[in-house]
């Protein structure tokens, strides 16, 4: 190992680390406002790779089928639990109509756009609008219902939503997988280093989400009130913030974080249908550096992971996973003694 | 009437053998799930089947095992139990075709595999592979580097049984033939989102050529990697990776490639005097006929030898033995152990009593990417 290797495998797990990075963020924001541990944030980077390169074959993405099949049924549960309410028949109509409108919207502009072959930018802006929405959907089918059950069951919950989005994902996007291109050709040489255009666009995307994000919170009303239900749900509730609202707001984050980091790394690397899951199993192990708490750990936390895992590929290629993965107990064990006691539950 | 009785029994108790005559087969593959892609093109080719061998009708079912191993083995239990088959075909992907073969051993079934699978020693009594195995494609790898000068090679593979077990043939047959030397050993898993670290270290080793492990489409990131780190010696990718997914993830990064294949998809390129050229020329065109031009593949191929492989294996094994019985599926196994070479499109199968794998070394092909096309070297 010289300069010139370690330089090299440095921009490496930097590169991955940024995606990780942001994996880790959404991972903590949706911890932190639903107490979800959301294993599925991994196939929202999946949907949002395979969505762009099947829009990119001119085929209309499977996902905006299941937008569609969500946003109804979602509608229609509301539409029921209107009625039950005694709501008048036209304003349960208007509620229906006004959560609709989106989904419906994309739906008819994708299969409209999907066979002129728009150029790269517009497809991947589509692909943001197909995939963003099933974040709060997600939220609405799978886990508002059980918004007050224990992190254990909120847990079990999102394995089997896991399950499901991935096993959909075989059947929208098939068992190849698929590499989409460059956003930036550009390649530059800085000595031993060759920075690849797309690299440089996924620190700068990535630190322009962090900064965002961190506006976000700071200065406006609704960070402001996502950040109150996770610091207290009944008492944000208790100063009129929907806690519905919170988490469908946050897993909306999620679920576009998710769609564009799957945007920056699908030109780097083949994408299958499962590849989110480790992706974003690694962001996790970022989070943890965070104890799902601490945005600014969790972010360093997660370029560590890529550059702990650049350097062991390097230097024990077959046991890379392990190396990475083994990585959660010495934080574990180092969070447990800095944290001391808790209880389970709070 | 009360004579009239036992006579129609009897008559009933006649003519049931004659309607058991029926030849079964059970066929398991992976028509959904993640092999599915392997399974549906099996599917097609068994679709063209003929309707009889030797005169005996042929009575095929096929069961969608779901890449379930649990699943694969329910369906054949009730290939053995409840329709008393004959010879069982499957399943495509390997875990499922292994844990098949327990339950059929035990019933003394023959077992087409229709994957490459490995079974401990004295497993594989009943079960017979039509996929070629790693080692005669490792055979023509070898010989292919020995005529280019290769000295030297880098391997980057799947930390799976597929990498494994390709290390290992390519070594045990490079080193029977006195063929190249494998200088550096890096390991990679499909999901991986870059393999920038372990190119890094094979391109700093310097070996003549580089060996890629991976399937279809996996195939194409590692190539990208190599290439992008600068390697200009030659790449060779497995018959995993020959398949068009290659060239359509890889783009022009995979030009120049050497891959692995067996002789079905090309009858067009082979040689004259290749065995498989006229078999494999007529399974294309009849594939092609039914599913469309370019509809050709691999897998699809293995389906169209079972067919072979049972038209010379059942008229032998009918001189022996009724189908349907025990003594018939035992004189099966022995059919196809003894009925010698034995042409089909994905080269030349001589199964014996100790070699169930079959393929001889006459069916390994290298191909090369040639703008975007493959081009047999």
């Amino acid at each position: 190992m010289d300069f010139s290797i370690a330089s090299i495998l440095m921009l490496d797990g930097i590169t991955n680390g940024a995606i990780y990075a942001l994996l880790a963020l959404a991972t903590v924001l949706v911890f932190a406002v639903t107490r979800v541990i959301f294993i599925p944030q991994g196939e929202f980077v999946a949907y949002g790779a395979l969505t762009l390169a099947l829009l990119q074959l001119g085929q209309v993405p499977g996902t905006v089928w299941l937008l569609l099949a969500m946003a109804l049924l979602a509608g229609a549960l509301d539409a029921v639990a209107g009625l039950r309410r005694g709501l008048p028949a036209g304003a349960v109509a208007l509620g229906a109509a006004r959560s609709l409108a989106v989904p419906v919207a994309v739906t008819a502009i994708t299969v409209w756009a999907a066979p002129l072959k728009l150029p790269l930018m517009l497809q991947s802006l589509l692909t943001l609008a197909i995939v963003t929405p099933l974040g709060p959907l997600v939220y609405r089918l799978a886990y508002e219902k059980l918004a007050d059950a224990t992190v254990l069951v909120l847990l079990i919950v999102s394995v089997g939503t896991h399950f499901a989005l991935t096993g959909l994902g075989l059947v929208f996007f098939g068992a190849e997988g698929f590499r989409n291109p460059s956003f930036w050709d550009e390649r530059f040489t800085l000595g031993p280093v060759t920075l690849a255009g797309q690299a440089l666009i996924i620190f700068m995307v990535s630190l322009a989400l962090i900064i965002g994000l961190f506006l976000f919170f700071e200065r406006t009303l609704r960070g402001k009130a996502l950040r109150a239900t996770a610091v207290n749900r009944l008492g944000a509730r208790l100063m009129g913030i929907s806690t519905s609202g919170a988490g469908q707001l946050s897993f909306g984050l999620a679920a576009f974080i998710g769609a564009l980091s799957g945007l920056l790394i699908g030109p780097t690397t083949t994408i299958f249908y499962d590849s989110g899951f480790l992706i974003g199993l690694k962001g996790f192990i970022g989070a943890i550096f965070g104890a799902l708490a601490s945005y600014p750990a969790a972010a360093l936390g997660a370029v560590f992971v890529g550059l702990i895992e650049a350097f062991g590929s390097f230097w024990a290629s077959a046991f890379k996973e392990v190396i990475v993965f083994t990585l959660i107990l010495p934080v574990l064990l180092w969070r447990s003694f800095q944290a001391g006691h808790h209880d389970e539950e709070e | 009437m009360a004579v009239l009785r036992p006579l129609v029994a009897a008559l009933i108790a006649l003519a049931a053998p004659l309607a058991q005559a029926d030849i079964t087969i059970g066929v398991s593959l992976s028509l959904t799930g993640p092999a599915s892609g392997l399974g549906i093109p099996i599917g097609n080719a068994i679709k063209l089947w003929p309707t009889s061998i030797a005169g005996e009708k042929l009575k095929v079912i096929v069961l969608d095992d779901a890449t379930d191993p649990t699943k694969a083995v329910t369906n054949a239990k009730k290939f053995v139990t409840e329709d008393n088959a004959d010879v069982v075909v499957g399943s495509v992907s390997t875990p499922a075709a292994i844990a098949m073969a327990d339950t059929l051993a035990e019933s003394g079934t023959v077992q087409l595999m229709q994957s490459p699978a490995v079974l401990p020693a004295g497993k594989d009594a009943w079960a017979f592979r039509l996929p070629q195995g790693n080692a005669v494609m490792a055979y023509a790898m070898v010989e292919h580097m020995k005529k280019n000068g290769v000295k030297t090679v880098g391997f980057l593979g799947y930390t799976d049984a597929y990498g494994e077990s390709w290390l290992n043939d390519f070594k045990a047959q490079s080193q029977q033939l006195g063929g190249p030397q494998i200088v550096a050993t890096e390991r990679f898993a499909r999901a991986d989102t870059s393999v920038t670290a372990q190119a890094l270290k094979l391109v700093a080793a310097n070996p003549d050529a580089m060996l890629i492990v991976a399937s279809g489409s996996g195939a194409a990131m590692p190539h990208k990697a190599i290439v992008e780190r600068g390697f200009k010696g030659r790449i060779y990718q497995t018959h995993a990776a020959a398949s068009r997914d290659l060239m359509r993830v890889g783009g022009k990064d995979v030009e120049g490639a050497y891959v692995a294949s067996g002789p079905a998809v090309i009858p067009e390129q082979l040689a004259a005097g290749h065995p498989s050229k006229a078999i494999a020329a007529e399974f294309v065109a009849q594939y092609e006929k039914a599913y469309g031009p370019g509809s050709r593949n691999q897998f699809a191929g293995h389906g169209y030898d079972t067919m072979i492989v049972l038209q010379k294996a059942v008229p032998m094994a009918l001189k022996k033995a009724r189908p349907g019985t025990k003594e018939f599926r035992a004189a099966l196994r022995e059919a196809i152990e003894t009925m010698g070479r034995t042409v089909v499109s994905h080269g030349v199968l001589a199964y014996t009593k100790d070699n169930h794998w079959g393929f001889t070394t006459e069916t390994g092909l290298i191909l090369k990417v040639v703008n975007g096309d493959w081009k047999v070297e």
